[in-house]
């Protein structure tokens, strides 16, 4: 059995929450109870498969997966000299990413099961769509799978942001969210077009192998980084990201965050594993930390001046995107220079960053949701005193704001003290402007919690109570992983960041895995 | 593709944005298929080279495109009708299609 699961285990975690999304509606159609205990039994049993996996992986190195072939592991078939079937592969670094969007998939699925009223049916087919594309964008070691993973996560993250089809406005940004990621795909599809024009090959560590930075691999290296980061939503390309974020239902904006952060996990790849031997790799690089810097900064500006609670944290969640670019970026630049140790801790910081930003971010989210569910109100000036009646609510808010602001003792603090180190040593300035953003991101927070939670009670929210209790769970598991995070930084440190920042920067072992 | 990029960039009505995405869709297809050429190919089925086998080698033309090709041409399909369908959502709710006038009508800054 266990075999049986470490040699097919990576095609099972797509192709199970897959046949999860289509058996929703037919079971349904017998008995919703027993529907809501499959969505239950399929949410455990998805995220225990991607720990196991995730485990064997970082015990025993990457795992491949090839479709089709007699046995899993058979990369080649006989005679050939390049890898002609589509691979499933799977290093530390994807392994990392595996352990954090599966805590944030049981975190928003939970709480979905609490807060969602009525076609919970859709709302999970969809739900299980988006996470089986999550987990094909991290394994999948094919170029062009990546592009069908990616648009399949879009289609169905738009068909969740304009899931409360009753306001205009859910509809129009998904609208708007619907144009901008598939003109990023497409871009990305062209530029594996331009690619496999020139080398005849898919495979990503084939590709890698072959490449040769001709003019042409240069325009479609560009296409491909500004697909990628028009996706995971860094500045210049960042206007869909507030609308989408703050008009879907909160957690559909919780497991954004991890759409957005499987983008994130592509660009990485491609720029570390394809072009990690490319001459302009410092322009790439460089172009990557600006990115995150004017992400750090545009992003927590914007903040200050909102309202609206949901838009509010959707403006974070980019300038947090942006210390998650600064610490990576940083770790790019420095290969093959003699500060490449700080850079590892750099990057070590920014992955480490990835991982908390999924559980701050998603609960932060969450108590949003919570908020806008038992008052119906997202203005913050239109709310207030709500501190007594949702007491639980208020402390989970706490945390995950601490968390943000990078307050110890919560992870936060962990992720981002290694980020302002190593990023002081590059250039102080780097660690100036990151310091700042970390006020800013506080004075945000702490506007929010006076505003909503604070202050005398309100006559119009006199009868509201506590959300329900599966709410209550989801917020509780993540503001308790946040703590344990943050008080045992060292621990997560050794055991899955810095295994996940040394694949990322030896790309021969990737490679190695399948030839 | 460039008159795709012009008609997101400079139409305001929903559908005429919808129809921008497809074209510059089909335009990535069209490249696609191209890069499969080869000069005097023949279609990539395995016996029908075979038949050909006799005079010389014949060239087939890349099958791995076409493949692409049909995959991204699903994948178009889905968005260009997921897009159209929220545009019928949209003038349901606020009986236009600029978007200029939508924003309007909700107040969205």
């Amino acid at each position: 059995m266990i075999d049986f699961l470490h040699q097919n285990g990576l095609a099972l975690l797509i192709a199970f929450p897959l046949l999860s999304a289509f058996l929703i509606p037919l079971i349904e159609k017998i008995s919703k109870s027993l529907r809501n205990i499959y969505i239950l039994f399929a949410v455990f049993s998805t995220t225990s498969l991607a720990m196991f996996l995730a485990q064997s992986i970082f015990a025993f190195g990457p795992l491949v997966y090839t479709m089709g072939a007699q046995h899993p592991g058979l990369t080649m078939p006989s005679g050939l000299t390049i890898p002609v079937r589509i691979i499933l592969l799977a290093d530390a670094f994807s392994a990392f990413m595996i352990v954090s969007s599966s805590i944030a998939l049981i975190a928003s699925a939970i709480y979905s099961l609490g807060s969602v009223k009525r076609s919970l049916g859709k709302y999970f087919s969809l739900f299980f769509v988006m996470s089986a594309s999550i987990f094909g964008i991290i394994c999948t070691g094919d170029l062009f799978n990546l592009f069908v993973f990616i648009e399949i996560c879009s289609i169905a993250s738009a068909g969740l942001v304009a899931f409360r089809k009753e306001k205009a406005e859910s509809t129009i940004a998904a609208y708007n969210y619907l144009i901008v990621s598939s003109i990023a795909s497409l871009m990305i599809l062209f530029s594996i077009g331009i690619i496999y024009g020139q080398y005849g090959v898919l495979n990503m560590a084939a590709v890698a192998k072959l490449i040769k930075f001709s003019f042409v691999d240069n325009f479609a290296i560009v296409l491909l980084v500004s697909g990628l980061a028009l996706k995971c939503g860094a500045v210049p390309l960042h206007f869909w990201v507030p609308d989408a974020y703050g008009r879907a239902p909160s957690g559909i904006s919780a497991f954004l965050v991890v759409a957005s952060q499987a983008s994130l996990y592509a660009l990485f790849r491609v720029s570390f594993t394809l072009f990690g031997a490319f001459f302009l790799i410092k322009l790439l690089s460089l172009a990557i930390i600006v990115l995150g810097v004017l992400s750090m900064f545009v992003g927590v500006t914007m903040a200050l001046a909102q309202k609206d609670i949901k838009k509010l944290m959707a403006y974070h969640s980019m300038s947090q995107t942006g210390y998650m670019l600064l610490g990576v970026g940083l770790g790019l630049y420095s290969i093959n220079t003699p500060l490449s140790d700080v850079g590892f801790f750099a990057m070590a910081g920014g992955l480490f960053h990835i991982i908390n930003n999924a559980m701050y971010k998603g609960l932060l989210f969450l108590t949003a949701g919570a908020i806008i569910y038992a008052t119906g109100q997202r203005d913050l000036n239109k709310l207030g005193g709500l501190a007594r009646k949702m007491p639980y609510t208020t402390i989970f808010f706490m945390i995950g704001a601490a968390a943000i602001a990078g307050l110890p003792p919560t992870n936060g603090f962990a992720s981002k003290l290694l980020i302002y180190e190593s990023a002081f040593i590059f250039n102080p300035i780097l660690s100036i402007v990151a310091l700042i953003v970390s006020v800013f991101t506080l004075v945000s927070f702490v506007k929010i919690f006076c505003s909503a939670f604070l202050g005398p009670e309100r006559n119009e929210f006199k009868n509201i109570k506590e959300v329900p209790c599966a709410m209550h769970f989801a917020m509780a598991f993540l503001s308790v992983l946040i703590i344990l995070f943050g008080i045992f930084p060292d621990l997560i440190l050794n055991a899955i960041v810095k295994p996940a920042a040394s694949a990322l920067l030896n790309s021969l072992a990737y490679m190695g895995a399948v030839f | 593709m460039l008159i795709g990029f012009y008609a997101i960039i400079f139409r305001r009505n929903l559908i005429k944005i919808a129809m921008g995405v497809s074209i510059i869709a089909s335009g990535i297809n069209l490249f696609l298929i191209a890069i499969g050429y080869r000069h005097e190919g023949v279609v990539p089925i395995f016996t029908s080279a075979a038949i050909k086998a006799g005079e010389a080698q014949a060239k087939m033309v890349l099958p791995v495109p076409q493949a692409l090709t049909l995959t991204s041409i699903v994948i178009s399909l889905a968005v260009t009708a997921l897009m159209l369908s929220f545009a019928v959502v949209i003038y349901k709710k606020t009986n236009t299609l600029d978007i200029k006038e939508i924003k309007e009508a909700l107040n969205i800054d």
